[in-house]
């Protein structure tokens, strides 16, 4: 018989139906008998002492049951969350990364707005606010530094004393010799380009509960993406063996930036010292100020290039406003300097980054990490060659591009695991062309020039992308089979929306030979699997799908082996499909239940068939770990056509189309959800999304009021074509796509922008592009127009 | 702030009274006090929807209202819209157009689409335009929204077929 398989079908998702009828069940969902709800109050200077700290009458307001200050934590480790480099990576590039404790309360001293200065218990959230708002906080401001380059300085405060200055860490990365390539080529030239804070923003904000009792230890329900890792931090902290804390993540509202936070190690601690239930619920002007804030880099580039455009050699010194602590190191400025070839074949080039310690919230990796900042930038400098040659911006990028007989192609840069970078597949000079074709590309220039003439403002914009994926430690996965033929896969990633209830099945049912209705996921549990990686850096479909996989595959040669032994046959005759084991000549021979009892020794079973006279383990169940050797390296091409509106600012986009390279698709359903949400994502950082901090720095973006993110109503048709290149890192051909989407958006959509203004020969240099940004560009071009063209007419 | 009253709102067609502090809003009340858990409170603003629920029938953000606001008034929620048939059609094409991903802002989109459906019954094909306006008061951080609105056009087409065949 044909053995039907799932993979690369589009299976309506497993998970859907909890949530279609609104019992998903989140950290806020979840009743302990007897919790307490916990408010922390934070602090509203970006930088002062803390002369005085007052909690009596908090202490004394109605239903308060404990109040937790710096002074309580004497019996706490230090949290040190400093992430450095592998040594692979340390040895080549010989980093400057320097660490400082971080208070999980501020004591004498606050850093920034923000910053958790007491835990409020009592018996519900009303009354903890209650009592918050009467702590008594006297504070002697300190100068804060709210940009990188005044905190580098000299006499610019220091933040944290131990560091000397406020410079955390310093990476320089060169290939080639682009000092000389830029003193030889025909053309050079400099530019800034700033991309401001951006804040992940997912829809469920952050919470953690934490029970803790003397027998069982200590229980914490965590938004968290990465369970075992939040475990290991807690362990550590609060001085706890792992085995006896058990970290749960259940449904999660989105994430789009991983990490262990104070709260999810305070919220613990107060629990354990309190002996009873606590748990907080992060609301959203707390989330806007503390959690995953992104992006904030100022890139100071040179380049040199020749007469067709091609880019010879290109410098970028990079400032990256840090906050006060730097919790991923080189992870995020890192990646940044290793996306930033991108797509284009670039053999002289440096880069440094400079992590610059401020007065703000801790930068951190959030959808796209480093990565859109990277795109960002060479995507503007091949349009300002575009400009400066006067050649069609897509030409440019034609001579560019890395031909694909150079593929798989050594960048010259390393990663930041210390292997080379290698894009191990694809065709890139083909995706451009299809997506340039998808949007019709030419037939846009002739339609532009028509509206143009009817003085509209029309653009159109290309950007590419790479995205090195399926990063990090090492994924597990446990799959057995019950009696009854039903299939557990229990994985050691981490589902908050990426449809893994479906997809992973998908990657089990293959590999085993089962029907997927067979099939159930649990995942976001360190009580499930002794190890687990987590699901960040677009890694899951990779590695989590590989370990699966593996374990699946295991188990199904186990299960052959029990079989042949028990019922005589010859086990390289047997086959697996549909959960029946059959022989050369097609007839069934057992099921997959049949076995699971037999290895199990369940009733069916008999004792003589127990399997570990055979050599195999008992129980039908395997266990498998994937690392991948390195990152496999997805692509994708965004082109997008929009409208300015000159008298506002605002840009309306019309079309949007990618062309993406995931390697082979799993779910082409799932893959296009992740593409069109990561798109959006990059809509929002592009036009309307931005961290703003005043002059004393208060962040003044603390509501989605404020802080937008976009709309339905912002949201042109999105096109997704693929490609599909295998990996050749794994045996799925998997390449990951969380990411890609959000990666390109934010330089096609300015890159399309700056063409729409073309006729008003705009240079914007900044992102996001608000509509009252870009009418002060509008305003700025046409002042100068004026003076250099009374009429005011503009030609091209 | 201590002293409790007690209100009396219509849940799911079920008359519940609750003893409560004044300043209670309308999504605490249900999710703390009755139990609701399809209720999700994503921004206690009025901006992202997620705790879109009907008052007297009309979508309404329960983090914007205070239960005692709406004392004696219909709340119904996406368990009180379980089985109906216009928000079946809505949940089998949430499904087949991968109109989710975490799930969270799910219940809000349902309830409001729900409503523009049924107000809209018998009517002319829903347009993708109208939709769209319709979710301004609805953020969705995971889909994109481009399933969600596909997914909307398609129940009304299929609910309009069911309704008037």
């Amino acid at each position: 018989m044909t053995v039907a398989t799932t993979f690369g079908k589009p299976i309506l998702r497993r998970e859907d139906s909890r949530f279609l009828k609104g019992q998903g069940i989140f950290v806020s969902d979840i009743e302990v008998p007897g919790t307490a709800e916990a408010a922390i109050l934070r602090s509203s200077r970006a930088h002062a002492l803390i002369k005085n700290l007052d909690v009596s009458e908090a202490l004394a307001s109605p239903g308060v049951v404990a109040i937790v200050t710096a002074r309580d934590l004497t019996d706490t480790g230090i949290y040190r969350p400093y992430h450095k480099s592998p040594p692979a990576f340390a040895d080549l590039l010989n980093p400057l990364e320097k660490g400082h404790d971080v208070p999980l309360l501020a004591g004498d001293r606050v850093r920034r707005v923000g910053e958790p200065i007491a835990v409020v218990v009592a018996e519900d959230r009303y009354l903890a606010e209650d009592a918050a708002r009467l702590v008594g906080i006297d504070y002697e401001p300190l100068e804060p530094v709210l940009d990188p380059e005044a905190g580098l300085r000299p006499g610019a405060p220091v933040i944290h004393d131990e560091l000397g200055d406020n410079v955390q860490s310093r990476v320089r990365m060169s290939t080639g010799d682009p000092e000389k390539a830029i003193a030889d080529a025909d053309n050079s030239a400099a530019f800034r380009f700033t991309i401001r804070r951006q804040i992940g923003s997912p829809l469920g904000t952050r919470a953690v509960l934490a029970r803790y009792e003397t027998g069982e230890g200590l229980t914490v329900w965590s938004a968290t993406q990465m369970q075992h890792l939040a475990r290991k931090v807690i362990g550590g902290i609060l001085g706890l063996a792992e085995d006896r804390i058990r970290v749960i993540c259940p449904d999660m509202g989105g994430s789009f930036g991983g990490g262990v936070y104070y709260e999810d190690i305070l919220i613990p601690y107060v629990a354990r010292r309190i002996g009873r239930p606590v748990r907080w619920v992060e609301d959203r002007a707390e989330n806007l100020v503390n959690a995953r804030h992104a992006r904030d880099q100022i890139h100071d580039v040179e380049v040199g290039f020749d007469n067709q455009g091609r880019i010879l050699a290109l410098r970028d010194r990079i400032l990256v406003d840090m906050g006060i602590a730097n919790f991923y190191g080189l992870v995020v400025p890192y990646n940044t300097i290793s996306h930033l070839p991108s797509q284009y074949r670039i053999e002289n080039y440096e880069a440094e980054a400079t992590c610059v310690i401020t007065n703000k919230t801790p930068n951190a990796p959030a959808r796209g990490a480093g990565r859109v900042t990277a795109a960002f930038v060479i995507e503007r400098v091949l349009e300002r060659i575009a400009r400066h040659l006067q050649i069609d911006p897509a030409d440019v990028r034609r001579v560019n591009l890395i031909p694909s007989d150079a593929m798989p192609y050594n960048t010259g840069v390393p990663y930041r695991d210390g292997n080379p970078s290698v894009y191990d597949s694809g065709d890139f000079p083909a995706q451009f062309e299809m997506a340039l074709q998808a949007i019709r590309y030419e037939d846009f220039r002739i339609r532009q020039e028509r509206l143009r003439a009817e003085g509209r403002y029309v653009g159109i914009g290309i950007a590419a992308h790479v995205e090195g994926t399926g990063f990090g430690p090492p994924e597990s996965a446990i799959v057995r089979v019950d009696g009854a033929g039903q299939v557990t896969i229990l994985s050691g990633s981490n589902n908050h929306g990426q449809s893994h209830e479906t997809t992973l099945a998908q990657v089990c049912a293959d590999a085993l030979g089962v029907d997927i209705r067979t099939i159930s996921l649990q995942d976001g549990d360190t009580a499930l699997i002794g190890q687990g990686g987590g699901t960040f850096a677009s890694r899951t479909a990779v590695t989590g799908s590989m370990a699966v996989s593996g374990a699946a595959r295991k188990l199904r040669r186990k299960a052959i082996k029990i079989a042949a032994r028990r019922f005589g046959v010859d086990a390289r005759r047997l086959t697996i499909a549909d959960g029946a084991i059959r022989d050369g000549s097609g007839s069934r021979v057992t099921t997959l239940a049949e076995v699971a009892r037999i290895a199990g020794k369940e009733p069916g079973g008999q004792p003589s068939d127990c399997p570990r006279s055979s050599g195999v383990e008992a129980s039908l169940e395997a266990m498998d770990l994937f690392a991948s050797p390195t990152v496999t390296w997805a692509s994708g091409t965004h082109v997008v056509i929009l409208e300015v509106d000159r008298d506002t600012g605002h840009v309306r986009l019309e079309r949007y189309v990618i062309v993406h390279d995931a390697g082979n698709i799993i779910n082409p359903a799932v893959v296009e959800g992740q593409i069109v949400g990561g798109v959006v994502h990059g809509i929002g950082n592009a036009l309307s999304e931005e961290a703003i901090y005043d002059g004393a720095g208060n962040l003044i973006t603390n509501s989605f009021v404020d802080y937008r993110l976009p709309r339905a109503r912002d949201i042109p048709p999105i096109e997704v074509h693929h490609q599909e290149f295998p990996s050749l890192l794994n045996d799925l051909g998997i390449k990951g796509c969380g990411e890609g989407g959000t990666v390109g958006a934010p330089a096609a959509i300015v890159n399309a922008v700056e063409d729409a203004l073309h006729p008003l020969d705009l240079r914007i240099t900044e992102l996001p592009l608000q509509p009252e940004k870009l009418l002060r560009y509008i305003h700025e071009a046409e002042g100068a127009a004026r003076i250099s063209r009374p009429t005011g007419q503009l030609k091209r | 702030m201590n002293s409790s009253v007690e209100v009396r709102l219509l849940v799911n067609g079920e008359w519940k009274t609750v003893l409560i502090e004044p300043r209670r809003l309308l999504a605490d009340v249900l999710r703390e006090c009755l139990g609701i858990r399809s209720v999700h409170l994503g921004c206690e603003e009025g901006v992202c929807g997620a705790c879109t629920v009907l008052v007297d029938g009309a979508p309404a953000t329960s983090c914007l209202l205070l239960a005692v606001q709406v004392e004696d008034r219909s709340i119904t929620t996406l368990e009180g819209l379980d089985g109906n048939p216009t928000m079946a059609e809505l949940q089998i094409a949430f499904h087949k157009n991968f109109a989710l991903q975490c799930g969270f802002c799910t219940p809000g989109m349902l309830v409001n689409l729900f409503s523009l459906l049924d107000d809209r019954e018998g009517l002319s094909p829903l347009s993708e335009e109208e939709v769209r306006v319709r979710l301004d008061g609805n953020l969705c951080r995971c889909t994109g929204y481009q399933s969600i609105v596909a997914a909307a056009v398609q129940a009304a087409h299929a609910n309009s077929g069911r309704v008037d065949p």
